[in-house]
């Protein structure tokens, strides 16, 4: 019945534009692939599902290697592409520490991402900072903007909390749209310099290309990292029951600081990134929707789970590139995606946990 | 004397679930607390763990008042709880509910766990190694890297035990522990009880199942709409008048 169900609904999600005939080839061809399926796993007894766990560490390492071989293998527009993933997955490492570790259902988390983007432009632009003392003092201010928000919010718990949260994203949105006189409002700040190391400007793709990805990669092993100690412990004891992790020691408000303060670390991060990449900063790129897009990606890749949150953002940002010529359709497709995730794999595509 | 009470009192609005309780707990016994359905039991835990604060009234563990603390404070203190409805960390592995319960007896922070500073992994494997202990101890070892949702009832309440005997309380409170057990479950479960004695820690229950509380108990505190009406040895308790009239109701006499 489950199967059905999937078949029709992808009929008719690919129906505006495949046409009905389109959408009934697809209806029919799932339908004759899947008898094909049930017909092999009746000869040859059950099909063995891929074992994933075991070939993670050669995975990821190819995946690594890979992805620094990357610029040599494709168009510098694919450069890009992959620039704007590694910043997302930045930003969506930082929001699992909240959402997905500590179970903080937080919808504002573009703030955060629009105060690091906007702290670095103003200080490499109108105090001359050069990139790296910049990006420490980014560092330092998302941090204690994620630190001060969490004061209020932190006394509510889930629902209210999102919605909490929500109000806070739209009020730094705001201020960063109508302060004209520091963010100079909806224009936004341009000629934002690129970062230099040594003398050596990295302005070309590659070099920048590197540049984040070394950061990501760096992001995601600390998370990692911190995930498997008394720190991450306590944050997913936090999520997983909220009175009994506080009965067993843990001071529950300093750990949901903590998680916010760390997660605002790294969306800070990729905003300070994602600003001298476009040389350009305006307050569009930091609306509500870029928080539930980031909460999807972490959604899709599975709540929690390093590696789900890297291939989350690598879908959600690959998608509407590929799907480019469906230009109107993607928000469909993501939805359905969305949709369809919760029926088959409600923890996500790849599982914090087997 | 481990833990005083005077005259506790927590009041829901108009509502007293606990009133004017005094009761002392003697050092290295085991308590029962017993009492028909919304006598305030659970509620007296959650005064006493801060889970909920209490109204009026002190509470002194070893000597020293407790009355308003936080709960991971009073944990820290030395003062550990399991739940009547099992709350376990579900979606951790069963080591991992263990090696929670050693959070306040740790701590190593942030920055060290990423700089994977020796002192860090040595702090680790200790905390590893002890919650094996403490799940050895509890008899469920064998379930180590289980999901702690998957886990039968009975060993779930054995990983409630294992967590918070990991806190290394001086007093443990056991809130319904033979709850759902069949017989040989609820034997095993009161050695258990007598072995966490053994090792020096005073423990209170909550529980009833009379085979239990009469089985295990030193000292039995029966309260009834938030009052204390009778103290005792399980023998006092069993022929205690007040006792058989808040379970069984008045005898009519002709």
């Amino acid at each position: 019945m489950k199967k059905l169900i999937f078949m029709f609904w992808c009929a008719l999600l690919t129906l505006p534009f495949m046409g009905i005939r389109g959408a009934a080839y697809l209806f029919f061809g799932i339908a004759v692939s899947y008898g094909f399926y049930v017909a092999l796993a009746n000869m040859f007894g059950k099909i063995k599902k891929p074992d994933l766990p075991v070939n993670m560490k050669l995975l990821s390492t190819a995946l690594i290697i890979f992805s620094f071989a990357l610029p040599f293998l494709v168009r510098d527009y694919y450069t890009d592409v992959a620039i704007l993933v590694c910043i997302y997955i930045l930003l969506a490492l930082g929001v699992n520490i909240v959402i997905g570790f500590t179970g903080l259902l937080h919808l504002g988390f573009a703030a955060f991402y629009g105060i690091g983007a906007y702290s670095n432009a103003l200080l490499t632009t109108a105090l001359g900072l050069d990139f790296w003392s910049a990006l420490i003092l980014t560092l330092i201010l998302s941090s204690l903007a994620g630190f001060l928000l969490a004061f209020p919010s932190l006394r509510l718990r889930g629902d209210y909390l999102a919605i909490v949260t929500l109000g806070f994203g739209e009020i730094i949105r705001l201020v960063l749209n109508n302060w004209d006189s520091v963010t100079r409002g909806p224009n936004g700040i341009s000629n934002i310099p690129s970062p230099v190391i040594l003398g050596f400007e990295i302005s070309s793709l590659k070099y920048y290309y590197y540049l984040v990805l070394l950061f990501m990669l760096s992001a995601a092993f600390i998370v990692k990292r911190v995930q498997r100690s008394r720190t991450g412990r306590a944050w997913l004891a936090i999520r997983e029951d909220e009175t009994a992790a506080e009965a067993m020691g843990i001071n529950t408000r300093k750990y949901k600081f903590m998680a916010l303060t760390f997660g605002a670390f790294w969306a800070g991060l990729a905003g300070a990134l994602f600003a001298s990449k476009m040389h350009f900063v305006s307050p569009e790129s930091f609306t509500f929707m870029e928080s539930v897009f980031v909460v999807c990606m972490i959604i899709l890749g599975g709540l929690g789970s390093v590696p789900g949150v890297i291939f989350g953002s690598l879908i959600l940002v690959l998608l509407p590139e590929l799907l480019r010529d469906f230009q109107l359709y993607r928000m469909l497709a993501l939805g359905a995606g969305l949709v369809l995730m919760m029926i088959f794999r409600p923890d996500g595509l790849i599982r914090s946990r087997q | 004397m481990i833990l005083e009470v005077r005259e506790l009192t927590k009041a829901f609005g108009g509502l007293k679930a606990i009133e004017e309780v005094n009761f002392k707990v003697r050092q290295g016994s085991i308590v029962s607390i017993i009492g028909p359905n919304g006598a305030g039991k659970t509620t007296l835990f959650n005064c006493l763990t801060g889970i909920l604060p209490s109204t009026k009234g002190r509470i002194l563990f070893e000597g020293k008042e407790i009355t308003y603390w936080k709960p991971h404070a009073i944990t820290a203190k030395g003062i550990a709880r399991t739940f009547q409805n099992i709350r376990i960390f579900a979606a951790m592995t069963v080591l991992e509910n263990v090696m929670i319960g050693q959070h306040s007896r740790s701590k190593e922070g942030l920055f060290t766990a990423v700089m994977g500073t020796t002192t860090f992994r040595k702090e680790e494997e200790t905390i590893k190694s002890k919650a094996f202990e403490y799940l050895e101890f509890a008899g469920i070892s064998g379930y180590a890297d289980v999901l702690a949702d998957n886990l039968p009832y009975g060993c779930q309440k054995r990983l409630e035990i294992a967590r918070a005997l990991a806190t290394e309380p001086r007093l443990l409170l056991l809130d319904e522990p033979a709850a759902g057990m069949n017989p040989q479950e609820t034997l095993e479960l009161m050695e258990l009880i007598r072995r966490i004695r053994g090792w020096g820690k005073t423990v209170i229950i909550i529980e009833h199942d009379m085979k239990v509380v009469m089985g295990i108990s030193d000292w039995i505190i029966v309260l009834d709409h938030g009052v204390k009406i009778a103290e005792g040895t399980p023998n006092e308790i069993q022929n205690n008048p007040d006792v058989i009239e808040a379970y069984l109701g008045k005898e009519e006499v002709f």
